[in-house]
């Protein structure tokens, strides 16, 4: 096959930007530990969340100093707990599923984004360091209140946090 | 055929307009492009209903209202618009470049009238979502992902525009094989292995969403089955929603291949490398729709992986494309006397609006590579999935490198398909000049505020708990250039309608330029014969698909069954339930407090 020069050259440096985006990608997914989303966990049933351990009491728990879990159930249009609050300087775990169509869980302004399907768990951990008040929205389609479905996530100062349960 | 350069393509219509050679067939495409612009029309008004919407410039409809409007804008613009345009173009392809008419035009109306009947099905209950006079809704938008439930009709009809898709395929498949018991030892043409090969991933990527719509989702809707699984709809769904992408932009890179080097005054730089790019299309567009699903749990992180490296993959097609297409921009513009390293940019038809408007498409589309890198890019995508950015990437690819291409080209087949001169050159340069300005703005704000979390597909980006906060400019800023970009191209599509209406209104005249299309610099005989082995590349692209989508398939059906572990149908019926009250209100007050029940 007849094959101009200069095509060649871009043929080969073409090649080379994409083993180099596949290389990039790989090393976020390995080096810096940016994992995927992935199918840990088990399916549940959305129509009976009100009687799961996680989910029939959406919440925040402490697991390990500086770690935390939130089990959080995204519906039309509400998201539950809200606001979820968590210390400064905290490793956070998200347990996020649905209760009825397709949501979405993302924090504004970060890139903790995932997306809440019924009938799966979505999780996802985070590294929460700057305190302050997140909006979170749904951003998936989920009905026609889908732009009134908002929460917060609060991050507390590490010296005003304190757990609900403990009061 | 022109034999001083060996090239296969080039001439066929001794000086004839199609409408000349092929008087049947021209009637159908001019049909086509009508459905197809008729879908323009209502789309881009819908857009900009809601580009004044979400700036809460001015709210002509109930917010709740908002995603039939956003249903209506996807589906006409993404499946009406695109697709009525291609078999329009398809079918002058296969034509032209066989030299020979469609075997029997009853079947090729058949399937024109399969695939406006299916349109009509659809947008039926997508329309009574607007009103509360008829209860019916397909609010579900171009996605339609479950639980998120449709009327019957809007997946009926879905499934048969998609037949219909099949059949226009078979029509032109057996104009190819009639042309070659004819010519057994003739290279396929390029035009026709461009259609071919399209067609190819075609087949093999609509068949998931047409097994989604007719084993699921229609009897789901009928109340056959009771639930369905989410995950595995949505994932059928994506399994066609990438290659569909490609089937829009094949025949805006065939027209990049045939029609742009003809304008520009040169000829096509490789016939050979146009074979390999449709090839790797064919080989690489459907293994690659889990891409859009990085961030959906239930779907393992090495399938994820794998789709990400075959999309990487699927960036050399069109690098490739970019090359040539410059490339035999440049040649066109050193033949018309353009010379130095960028002067001959100079030489270039700018005047021309079929020029033009193809080559500001093609700097579009460059951009829109980058901002596709990015979401092809797994860990970076978290930032970007579902935000605004998104919506920025596909009007620079299907809202511009398709359509304005496709508006571009109409300026030189309406000519052909109706024997009617162009009623003003100038309105139409300046309309896809327009367009491009209006895209610039629109598109680049779209990207701005994504990376800053908006959201995509929302009524109101505006909250009550807390604000967006731009890290560079202002919210007010960036809806401005959205509404003011927005309104451009309304303008704009205002204009394609005005010359296009003004041009069929016109008288036949007998003075039009010939039908042609480019001859190549290296034609086909430099081309090896195993590019033209269809079979071959279609067995490649079965097995790679076998192998993307078997073991993440399985594992869903797995996980959560055929039929899902649980959940209801959310008929999307709100607006006609409750005519009265503002709907989302009467939606809380109906489901709130039953579920909170079960909550607590």
């Amino acid at each position: 096959m007849n094959v101009h020069t200069y095509e060649k050259v871009w043929l080969g440096a073409a090649m080379v930007l994409i083993v180099f985006f596949i290389a990039s990608v790989t090393y976020g997914a390995i080096g810096a530990g940016v994992a995927m989303v992935d199918d840990s966990e088990e399916t549940i049933d959305p129509d009976t969340l009100g009687e799961d351990d996680r989910f029939g009491d959406p919440r925040v728990e402490q697991v390990g100093d500086d770690e935390y879990e939130v089990y959080a159930v995204a519906r039309t249009f509400v998201f539950q707990p809200d606001p979820i609050e968590v210390p400064e300087d905290s490793t956070v775990t998200f347990y996020i599923t649905s209760g009825d169509v397709i949501h979405s869980f993302s924090v504004v302004g970060t890139n903790a984004n995932v997306m809440v399907i019924p009938g799966e768990v979505a999780t996802m951990t985070v590294e929460v360091d700057e305190p302050g008040e997140y909006g979170i929205v749904c951003n998936e389609y989920c009905g026609p209140g889908h732009h009134d479905m908002e929460g917060l996530l609060v991050v507390q100062p590490e010296d005003e946090f304190e757990l609900e349960d403990d009061e | 055929m022109s034999a001083e350069t060996g090239s296969a393509t080039g001439v066929a219509s001794e000086g004839r307009t199609y409408i000349d050679q092929f008087p049947g067939e021209a009637r159908l495409v001019r049909t086509a492009f009508w459905s197809s612009f008729v879908a323009l029309g209502i789309g881009g008004l819908m857009g900009l209903v809601q580009v004044l919407h979400r700036a809460d410039v001015l709210r002509v409809i109930d917010s709740t209202d908002y995603y039939a409007v956003l249903t209506l804008h996807g589906v006409l613009l993404a499946l009406t618009f695109t697709i009525f345009f291609l078999v329009g173009i398809f079918t002058w392809a296969i034509t032209t470049s066989l030299d020979r008419g469609l075997e029997d035009l009853r079947f090729t109306w058949a399937w024109y009238g399969l695939m406006a009947g299916g349109t009509a099905l659809a947008a039926i209950p997508i329309l009574g979502g607007l009103t509360d006079a008829v209860e019916m809704s397909a609010s579900v938008l171009f996605t339609f992902y479950a639980p998120l439930q449709a009327h019957p009709l809007f997946y009926l009809g879905l499934a048969l525009f998609v037949v219909g898709t099949w059949l226009a395929g078979l029509d032109w498949i057996r104009s190819y094989l009639a042309w070659r018991r004819e010519n057994p030892d003739e290279r396929i043409p390029l035009p026709t292995f461009m259609v071919l090969t399209t067609l190819g991933f075609w087949y093999l990527s609509s068949l998931g969403v047409a097994l989604a719509v007719v084993v699921f989702l229609l009897p789901w809707s009928l109340g056959i089955w009771e639930q369905v699984n989410p995950l595995l709809t949505r994932t059928m769904f994506w399994y066609f929603g990438h290659p569909v992408v490609y089937f829009w932009l094949m025949p805006v890179y065939m027209m990049w291949y045939l029609m742009l080097p003809k304008v520009s005054g040169g000829k096509l730089f490789s016939d050979p490398l146009a074979r390999v790019v449709f090839v790797l299309f064919l080989v690489l567009s459907t293994p690659t729709g889990i891409h859009h699903q990085y961030l959906d749990p239930g779907i393992a992180e090495g399938f994820k992986f794998i789709a990400m490296t075959n999309t990487m993959f699927l960036l050399l097609p069109s690098l490739l494309t970019a090359f040539t297409v410059v490339a035999s921009m440049e040649h066109g513009a050193r033949q018309r006397g353009g010379t130095g390293t960028f002067g001959w940019l100079r030489a270039l038809p700018w005047r021309d609006p079929v020029f033009t408007g193809m080559a500001l498409a093609g700097v579009m589309f460059a951009a829109a590579g980058f901002s596709g890198m990015v979401n092809a890019g797994m860990n970076i995508n978290y930032l970007v999935h579902n935000t605004f950015w998104i919506v920025g990437h596909f009007h620079l690819t299907v809202g511009t490198a398709v359509a304005l291409t496709f508006m571009a080209v109409t300026y030189w087949f309406l000519p052909q398909v109706s024997g009617k001169r162009l009623w003003n050159r100038s309105v139409a340069l300046a309309q896809v000049v327009l367009w491009f300005v209006g895209m610039v703005l629109m598109s680049n704000a779209m990207h701005r505020g994504g990376l800053d979390s908006v959201p995509r597909r929302t009524a109101e980006p505006q909250y009550r708990g807390f604000e967006i906060e731009p890290t560079l400019g202002t919210m007010a800023e960036l809806d401005a250039q959205i509404v003011l970009g927005g309104t451009i191209l309304f303008v704009s599509l205002v204009l394609f309608l005005v010359v296009v209406v003004m041009t069929g209104l016109g008288d036949r005249v007998d003075d039009l330029p010939a039908n042609e299309y480019a001859e190549t610099l290296s034609g086909p005989e430099d081309a090896p014969l195993v590019l033209d082995n269809l079979k071959l590349w279609v067995g490649i692209a079965v097995v790679l698909v076998v192998l993307a989508y078997a073991l993440p398939l399985a594992a869903i059906v797995d996980r959560g069954g055929l039929f899902g572990p649980g959940g209801s149908p959310f008929p999307v019926f709100v607006g006609c339930l409750e005519p009265t009250v503002s709907a989302s209100v009467a939606f809380l007050g109906d489901h709130l407090p039953a579920a909170v029940s079960g909550w607590w």
